[in-house]
């Protein structure tokens, strides 16, 4: 089902924003839209996107591997992204990453058994006051949690399997 | 002092529309657009010697002057992009004191006559993104933003678009090339924004810590935020400290304070009472400074840390002490580098990617002459990058192997 269909107001409200010449702008906000149910944008949602904005599947796809937060492979459901940048790495975040992936059984990179969550190092989140810290990147969302230890994070991952 | 940005610091719940509006909230824009022309505004701004706090510290009411009034419509962006690492002042700024940013935003749209303001967030700030959506739209219930206010011809509206995980777009054109829908690499300029912008038209892009400060300069007037900081450098910054401090965080201070008042008087000195190795002023994209008294001393406006050979930048200041070795370091910033590489033009490309081999590689012993060979590597990149990230991905390999060789010498097997 198209996006248009699917989501018909946000669609036009995404649309809304822009100029008629800058309708393209639309294609990053469409993309989330498109990522909202698996995690990840497939090549039908590319098509899709490419029709409504009257650019190529090329351009579109261009864009989805440009940029780290778009996703064009199923993974796990949820993404947790641990910020191991240097201002981070200065306050133990490297030190946390290892403890994390004893505790989960996961290299960085992998995904939990049950498909639920993929591990992730990322770069700086913009929280260096507040590290160690990660951010959970789900079909609908993006939230931060700082000030973390394993402890914490076991606690945030079960609240999360009890939400799904 | 009172707070000129951090003001939620002062007010509790700043960041509801009703307080923001008892405490002098909109009162300079709806003054401007009803009393003022547009150009009043960009001088006042001008004269006021606000520069840039994204880093490049670019005169503020320059840019806007350059804006070209042949070509229609012009555009406002506000860079919310904060991706530099040990940057995170935008941050607390959007979450604190939203419609003073907003405000700060309106004001620039009116002076360069924009009817149309973009505010650019990275991806990541997904719930800041959303609560400025329902700010803006608080704002057009009361009639701040939207057509013909204050029964005057202006009219304004403020959209937000966010990014994707993406540093590179922080560079102004490759914000531009982001928000129109394209990878985001930058651009060749000339032409600039102002000339050629937002859809190929005039646009004035600012950092959001810029904006912030704009409505207290209409309130208070340019002669009073001459007055706080220093000659080179006029008003407030606020300083991203981070690293191996006790505490680490946000502090708005007036330029001209130094680096020893940072770190020690409110930064609580060094964990573990070690000392400072190198001070890391502009994030990521520092030049590193070996610490000593005469540099703890130093007052920190633009151009006294230029003194030091470095770049006050965005002032994300990451203190070093000396547990950390050198390798370790450069070989963190150069991975971050190499990964934000937009891949546009070959010396940053491929000299990152280079980079990042050889500090690998002098993580573990290294082959003989690998340190030389980074330098040249990294020398071969200055002035030839499209942008400033290939030529701040040099910064800390070069002075970091010219001031810090001992940390170098040590790991590679003779």
């Amino acid at each position: 089902m198209s996006l248009a269909a699917k989501y018909p107001n946000e669609v036009e409200q995404i649309l809304s924003k822009y100029p008629p010449e800058g309708r393209r702008s639309a294609v990053m906000p469409l993309l989330f839209l498109a990522q909202r149910e698996e995690g990840y944008i497939n090549k039908a949602a590319m098509q899709d996107i490419a029709k409504i904005l009257e650019i190529t599947e090329t351009d579109v796809a261009s864009i989805v591997r440009f940029y780290t937060l778009y996703h064009d492979k199923k993974e796990g459901r949820y993404r947790m992204q641990v910020c191991t940048d240097l201002p981070c790495a200065l306050r133990g975040a490297e030190e946390f990453m290892e403890a994390v992936c004893d505790r989960l059984g996961l290299n960085v990179g992998e995904t939990t058994a049950d498909g639920f969550l993929t591990l992730e190092a990322v770069t700086c989140l913009a929280a260096c006051d507040k590290a160690p810290m990660f951010q959970i990147q789900g079909p609908d969302g993006l939230k931060y949690h700082e000030n973390m230890n394993v402890d914490k994070t076991v606690d945030v991952i079960s609240t999360l399997k009890r939400k799904s | 002092m009172a707070y000129i940005l951090l003001r939620h610091r002062d007010i509790p719940d700043l960041d509801k529309f009703d307080v923001y509006q008892k405490n002098g909230g909109f009162a300079a824009f709806k003054d401007s657009v009803t009393k003022k022309k547009p150009n009043e505004v960009t001088d006042v701004v001008k004269n006021s010697g606000l520069r840039g706090r994204g880093g490049a510290g670019f005169p503020t009411g320059m840019k806007w002057s350059f804006i070209d009034n042949k070509n229609w419509p012009h555009y406002v962006v506000a860079n919310a992009d904060e991706s530099e690492p040990g940057t995170f002042k935008d941050r607390e700024i959007m979450e604190g004191n939203p419609f003073q940013f907003l405000e700060g935003l309106a004001l620039a749209s009116y002076a360069v006559g924009a009817n149309v303001a973009y505010v650019y967030l990275r991806g990541e700030f997904w719930e800041l993104g959303a609560a400025l959506d329902r700010k803006i739209a608080e704002m057009e219930e009361a009639g701040y933003l939207g057509e013909k206010l204050f029964g005057t011809d202006y009219s304004l509206r403020i959209y937000t678009h966010l990014g994707a995980g993406a540093y590179i777009c922080g560079e102004e054109t490759a914000l531009l090339e982001s928000l129109e829908g394209k990878r985001g690499q930058p651009r060749v300029r000339p032409p600039f924004p102002p000339s050629f912008g937002l859809y190929g038209k005039p646009t004035i892009i600012n950092n959001v810590e810029t904006f912030t400060n704009v409505p207290m300069i209409l309130a208070n007037g340019a002669e009073w935020y001459k007055s706080i900081g220093t000659s080179d450098s006029a008003g407030v910054k606020i300083f991203s400290l981070s690293g191996r401090v006790r505490k680490p965080g946000n502090y708005e201070l007036p330029f001209g304070t130094t680096f020893r008042d940072l770190i020690y008087k409110h930064g609580g000195g060094v964990q573990d009472s070690r000392a400072v190795k190198a001070i890391m002023p502009a994030g990521a994209s520092s030049s590193l400074i070996p610490a000593d008294d005469k540099v703890l001393d130093t007052p920190m406006d633009y151009a006294t840390v230029r003194t030091l050979g470095a770049d006050l930048g965005s002032a994300s200041i990451i203190v070093i002490d000396d547990t950390v070795p050198m390798t370790w370091l450069i070989n963190k910033t150069v991975h971050f580098f190499k990964h934000e590489s937009c891949g546009k033009c070959t010396p940053c490309r491929e000299g990152t990617y280079w980079m990042s081999h050889l500090t690998e590689r002098l993580q573990h012993d290294g082959a003989r002459g690998d340190v030389d060979l980074l330098l040249n590597v990294a020398k071969q990149m200055q002035g030839k990058c499209l942008c400033a990230l290939g030529e701040f991905s040099t910064m800390a390999v070069v002075t970091g192997i010219e001031r810090f060789r001992n940390d170098f010498d040590k790991p590679v097997n003779a």
